[in-house]
């Protein structure tokens, strides 16, 4: 399903949404960034990182204790 | 739509006031804003190729302290001499358990995403600081050239 994988758990604000920015910009328009972090502020962040970037948050839900995000580049 | 621009003033050269500045500025930076810091005063500190920054509990009555040390050690204790250092291994331990990045770390990512530091040359005059020891790229200008990228700055912090 995502064509790049990172694992930001254990990392608090800011690092996961830089961490995904990084990765985001070794990828190509259209591909799908899965990321897992265990910062319960990066819901609300990665919600406000998708609204201003223009990448859309396809999916984020919260499993086993830890969040998941799927963004697509935009 | 035109880029975004963030003017951010650092004033401050503590550990706990150092992160602020780099915090925001590196976020707006993955967000797509242009972003500039004006390091001014102690806040050139935060410059340093090796920064020496440490945190005080000393006039700082909203610092949560360890195994209530606030009760054990009135003002006067936490004047006691070492007991800055304590503070500051004891802060930096717990950013490292709680995934924290260093200031270090985070500066370097601001730099990364291009993020203009630019120095006050009026307090590395003042305080006859050596501009050898601060990191490279660094600019060095007056408070005119802050106000020719902060007048068109959407967001303009002083921290």
């Amino acid at each position: 399903m995502a064509d790049q994988e990172l694992d930001a758990s254990g990392l608090n604000c800011p690092l996961p949404i830089l961490r995904a920015k990084k990765t985001l910009n070794t990828m190509a328009s259209g591909q799908v960034l899965h990321i897992v972090a265990t910062d319960p502020g990066s819901v609300k962040d990665f919600d406000a990182f998708a609204k201003q970037t223009g990448n859309e948050l396809m999916e984020s839900k919260e499993e086993g204790g830890k969040f998941h995000f799927l963004i697509k580049k935009s | 739509m035109e880029q975004k621009k963030l003017a951010i003033i650092a004033t401050k050269g503590s550990l706990d006031w150092a992160y602020p500045p780099f915090i925001l500025a590196s976020t707006a930076a993955a967000l797509g804003y242009e972003v500039q810091i004006f390091f001014t005063f102690y806040g050139l500190q935060l410059l340093k190729k090796q920064p020496e920054l440490e945190v005080t509990p000393l006039g700082n009555p909203g610092m949560p302290m360890p195994m209530g040390m606030d009760k054990w050690f009135p003002v006067m204790g936490l004047a006691l001499p070492g007991m800055q250092g304590l503070m500051t291994s004891m802060m930096k331990q717990k950013m490292k358990d709680k995934g924290v990045a260093s200031i270090e770390e985070l500066r370097e990512l601001c730099q990364e995403a291009e993020v203009k530091f630019v120095a006050c040359q009026m307090t590395v005059d003042l305080f006859d600081l050596d501009t050898a020891d601060f990191i490279d790229g660094v600019e060095y200008a007056g408070a005119a050239a802050f106000f020719e990228f902060a007048g068109e700055s959407d967001i303009c912090l002083y921290v």
